[in-house]
């Protein structure tokens, strides 16, 4: 979408029939006056067209500002679990693939078309490489269950429960575009339909770095039996100190951690869950967690679901008009009652510090896996409007379509794919590299 | 593809009248002709139709909610007829789906591209002397993204309609039960169609504008166009990403917004509203921008401080940014950011009220023609200012409280977006009416629907005032037995309001039917678009047309053998080869 409407200019002329006997040359549309101002045009509109889309990802850096600074050990925890090798990996080819795409326009620029063709494929073997390896890292997570709030399943003591093969899942579609363009390759080069074959020689080369990102990304992934390396991805603030260790010899921590992850289940099933709770943590040091904020004796139930409401926004720090209320109803209930059943009312503020060890409890570890997939999947969509728009100007420059005059599409596209290059120079860091 | 024939005659550069079969209208014909234009003029009028029927279906609705308000227990929504179609609904689920649908539809399918995709496709580049737009295909596709988002928001209509009022503020929209998703991607994809509007127009009017005409040489509905592209570009992405990650809220649970999985429904709040605050001045702006040109023209006067007028445009596009907790004070917000924001949204008082001054001494001795554009541009001064005004109480830290989700915020916001951007919307159609399609309407029939606009207008908002200001909730199926006056004054108000707009558009359909020609320069006025013929050819210009002044009406006198306006001084046309290549700054 974006750059679709870089490049309207040159097939638009042919079908126009409009009587004007100027000498436009073909590539300028006819409502400009010179290629200096279509290019102009191009450009600014393609500025502008990034400036939304770092506005568009700027309501995200946003959102993983505030959540960072309410639970900033959740996001350091949740860190670990992402594969720092396997990020610098990509950071480096999407690097080097705006190396190429840089080099592409300026090879357009000079009319080399076999060189810009040949850089603007790199530049696509590169972006499937990053799919690659991106598809290996989604897998891997979907599959231990480290997946946004909601769906957020993580389990300490058996991080790998079977189940399906989700890299196989997304290789797929991959699998079968291969196919075809293999067919198609084939096909053109048997019937000598030379620039169809010209074509999709380089579109297979693309397809198959697809695979080489994937083996890079399993062969760097660690195996699923290979719980010491998954020791430094246990979600503890300190997760250092024992990284290299074996996770279960803090067996009786994670066993909290795991009734506590049971007791933030869905709504309904809070009461029996934390009934079946071991309670021993609960009573030495009352946390109030969303979700398992649930009456214990029978004095509140009347106002619990109202309670219940004003407790979980009142769990965020920003709202501090809720929480007065929230404390003022507790004790009007206390008051009314005559027995004090909470004396933690202070957690509500206190929820956030000081407590390491539910870091990777299903409600407060999925937010940063929420962003994660936001941004990152977000990002992996551009990675793939970006593809799309390569191929077309793949096909483009093997039709000899640029001259020194009329490169403007391969520059917005060289724009857009530095820009999404930047985003992910963004992401890195702050997403795997904040330990 | 819209291939055209153009003569090269001489007939088609005079600025009488153009032979029927050669302007944008009737250069090429059949219904994929239309489809497939990529003539900025024909887009003009399909966003014109398109926009008019989502009013329409708007409007509908909100005569429903104004109906089923006539008793305190709700009457319309409960009789037979409406029971028919929704079935066994508990009849407060229908209201509130009817109220949610009926903003909804207004704000994103109409009054957002009201002005800029309907009248400004139109009217950009033949005031910029222009042959269309920078990016033609990315205008047609910013239709058909209008089209699709539509769409969505008719399917979220027929499966489970919406009920969350057209904010989706969550948590409720993250559980409640009705089509949130279909109406939110369809308000996603509205907004890419809005950037894309946006941008074009920034790109043209930075890169296409003819040699001579500075900036400050621009009519200000460019200006003001300008200013409204600036907000499209700025801000829709970010309200794109709050609805995306309000789907992911729904889907996955992301726990950003939603409080049950640790998120801040707050955080929503600013999210939509760093968005929404500056949408209102993606509907108000535009009008700005008409009202100047209709004052100026209708008045036969220069209008008064130009530069602030083009200024002040500016000014509220950039202050616009900086005030969305206006609308969170409530929320709980803390008291500093409270009042900061509050005085922020008095700043943004300014530079509209130089706007309507400048108006006004544009007025003061000046020849007004009392035409239906005009009679409209007064209407909207007087009820925009009181809209304008009204919108102090409530940027009032203390009165807010009060007033805050009560009929009174309804009220000020319909005085501000039907009594602004609707009238200034419907003064626009019926000033370059007769340029778009070289008929003339009925005078007495425009000016009646004026009356009835303004009278059903103030007979239907100002109770709500009073509402509001006595206690009234807004968005209540039900209400106390003491309110009953005013809502049936308010409800009757609407229907008078709803029989002046179905004048007005009958007036404007019968027009086309009408087999006398409208002149070239219908009105006297100085911008470029009046040096064409009415329709305009299908490339505006056959040559590059002189820019003068867009604001100076010495030259332009009644002629009354030939009764239309026309140049006294012959015009100083440079010619083709005298032209620099290209627009400098
Ligand atoms: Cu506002």
């Amino acid at each position: 979408m974006a750059t679709s409407e870089a490049g309207h200019s040159a097939d638009q002329h042919a079908g126009d029939a409009h009587g004007h006997d100027h000498d436009h040359p073909d590539y300028l549309a006819h409502h400009f006056d010179t290629p200096e101002q279509q290019f102009d045009s191009g450009k600014l509109g393609m500025w502008l067209f990034l400036v939304t889309e770092v506005l568009f990802f700027s309501g995200m850096f946003c959102a993983y500002a505030i959540f960072r600074a309410w639970r900033p050990e959740v996001f350091e925890g949740c860190s670990q679990f992402l594969n720092t090798k396997l990020g610098a990996i990509n950071t480096g080819v999407l690097l080097f693939s705006s190396f190429t795409m840089a080099w592409a326009v300026r090879a357009s620029q000079l009319e080399e078309h076999k060189k810009t063709a040949a850089l603007i494929a790199t530049t696509l073997c590169c972006a499937m490489v990053f799919l690659g390896v991106k598809a290996v890292e989604y897998s891997h997570k979907w599959a231990m269950g480290l997946l946004p709030a909601g769906l957020f399943s993580y389990d300490e003591n058996n991080p790998h429960p079977p189940g399906p093969n989700w890299l196989l899942y997304i290789c797929m579609p991959f699998i079968v575009i291969t196919i075809g363009v293999f067919l198609w390759m084939v096909f053109s080069w048997a019937t000598k339909a030379k620039f169809q074959f010209q074509c999709a020689k380089p579109l297979f080369f693309v397809c198959l770095s697809f695979f080489g990102g994937v083996y890079l990304g399993t062969v760097l992934e660690p195996k699923v039996e290979d719980h010491a390396v998954h020791a430094s991805a246990d979600g503890h603030a300190d997760a250092a100190e024992h990284a290299e260790g074996d996770p279960h010899a803090e067996g009786d921590s994670h066993a909290e951690g795991e009734a506590e992850a049971a007791g933030a289940d869905e709504g309904e099933h809070t009461e029996e869950a934390h009934e079946a709770a071991p309670a021993e943590e609960e009573t030495e040091e009352p946390v109030i967690e969303l979700g398992s904020v649930v009456p214990k004796s029978g004095t509140m139930v009347d106002t619990s679901r109202d309670l219940e409401i004003q407790r979980k926004l009142a769990s965020v720090e920003a709202n501090s008009a809720v929480r007065d209320e929230l404390n003022a109803l507790e004790r009007q209930d206390m008051n009314a009652s005559g027995a004090i059943t909470y004396h933690q009312t202070d957690d509500t503020s206190n929820t956030i510090a000081g407590s390491e060890e539910d870091v990777m409890r299903r409600s407060r570890a999925g937010v940063f896996f929420s962003i994660y997939y936001c941004m990152t999947g977000v990002h992996a969509i551009h990675i793939l409007a970006g593809i799309g728009v390569l191929v077309w100007l793949l096909v483009r420059s093997l039709r000899k379509d640029f001259n020194r005059n009329y490169y403007g599409p391969v520059d917005y596209v060289g724009l857009y794919w530095h820009l999404v290059d930047l985003i992910w120079i963004y992401l890195f860091p702050l997403m795997y590299l904040i330990r | 593809m819209s291939a055209g024939k153009i003569s090269s005659g001489s007939e088609i550069d005079d600025p009488g009248y153009p032979t029927p079969e050669e302007n944008y209208l009737t250069n090429s014909k059949g219904l994929l002709s239309w489809i497939f234009t990529l003539d900025h003029k024909r887009i003009g009028v399909m966003y014109l139709v398109g926009v008019s029927v989502a009013f329409l279906v708007a409007g509908l609705l909100a005569i429903g909610i104004r109906l089923h308000l006539m008793s305190p227990d709700g009457w319309f929504l409960e009789t037979g007829a409406v029971k028919a179609i929704t079935g066994d609904k508990p009849t407060n689920d229908v209201y509130n789906q009817v109220f949610t649908l009926h903003g909804a539809i207004m704000v994103f399918l109409f009054i957002i591209p009201s002005v800029p995709a309907a009248l400004g496709n139109f009217l950009v580049p033949i005031m910029l002397g222009a042959k269309d737009v920078a990016f033609p295909r990315l205008n047609l596709s910013s239709f058909y993204l209008w089209m699709f988002g539509a769409f969505f928001f008719i399917s979220a209509l027929l499966a489970s309609g919406l009920d969350t009022g057209w904010t989706f503020y969550t948590p409720y929209s993250t559980t409640s039960n009705t089509s949130v998703i279909l109406a939110t991607s369809g308000a996603f994809i509205l907004g890419f169609s809005s950037i894309f509007t946006g941008l074009n127009f920034i790109v043209t009017i930075n890169t296409m504008r003819p040699p001579g005409m500075t900036w400050f040489r621009m009519p200000l509905f460019l200006w003001a166009t300008y200013a409204t592209s600036i907000i499209q570009v700025l801000a829709t992405p970010v309200l794109g990403i709050t609805l995306l990650l309000l789907i992911a809220e729904r889907t996955m649970h992301i726990g950003i917004f939603d409080p049950q999985y640790n998120g801040d429904p707050v955080t929503f709040q600013h999210f939509f509203w760093f968005y929404s605050h500056p949408a209102v001045y993606i509907m108000i702006l535009p009008a700005f921008g008409v009202i100047s040109e209709l004052i100026s023209v209708h008045s036969h006067k220069r209008i008064f401080g130009y530069r602030f007028v083009a200024y002040s445009s500016i000014a509220i596009a950039l202050l616009g940014f900086l005030v969305w907790g206006h609308h969170m004070f409530t929320s709980g917000m803390s008291p500093v950011t409270t009042i900061i924001f509050s005085a922020l949204t008095f700043s943004v008082s300014v530079p509209s009220a130089i706007k309507v001054f400048n108006w006004l001494a544009t007025m003061y001795k000046g020849s007004i023609s009392l035409t239906t554009p005009m009679v409209y541009a007064i209407v909207f001064i007087f009820l925009f200012t009181i809209g304008g005004l009204t919108g102090l109480h409530l940027g009032t830290l203390a009165t807010d409280q009060h007033l805050h989700d009560s009929y009174f915020v309804v009220a000020h916001f319909h005085f501000v977006m039907v009594g602004g951007t609707l009238v200034a919307f419907l003064g626009g159609v019926f000033h370059w009416w007769p340029k778009m399609f070289g008929k003339m309407y009925s005078e007495k029939g425009g000016i009646a629907s004026a009356a009835l606009v303004f009278i059903g207008f103030l007979v239907t908002f100002l109770p709500q005032f009073i509402l509001g200001s006595r206690g009234m909730p807004r968005r209540y199926a039900t209400y106390d037995p003491e309110f009953q006056t005013l809502h049936v004054a308010s409800s009757i108000g609407s229907l008078i309001l709803g029989l002046g707009l179905f004048v007005a558009l009958f007036v404007l359909l019968k027009s086309l039917f009408s087999k006398e020609r409208a002149p070239a320069n219908m009105w006297g006025g100085a911008t470029l678009e009046w040096a064409c013929t009415s329709p305009p050819p299908f490339y505006n210009f056959q040559r590059a047309p002189a820019v003068d002044d867009p604001y100076d009406f010495t030259d332009i006198v009644w002629d009354s053998v030939s009764e239309r306006y026309v140049r006294v001084e012959p015009e100083r046309k440079l010619a083709p080869e005298e032209q620099p290549a290209h627009a400098g700054e």
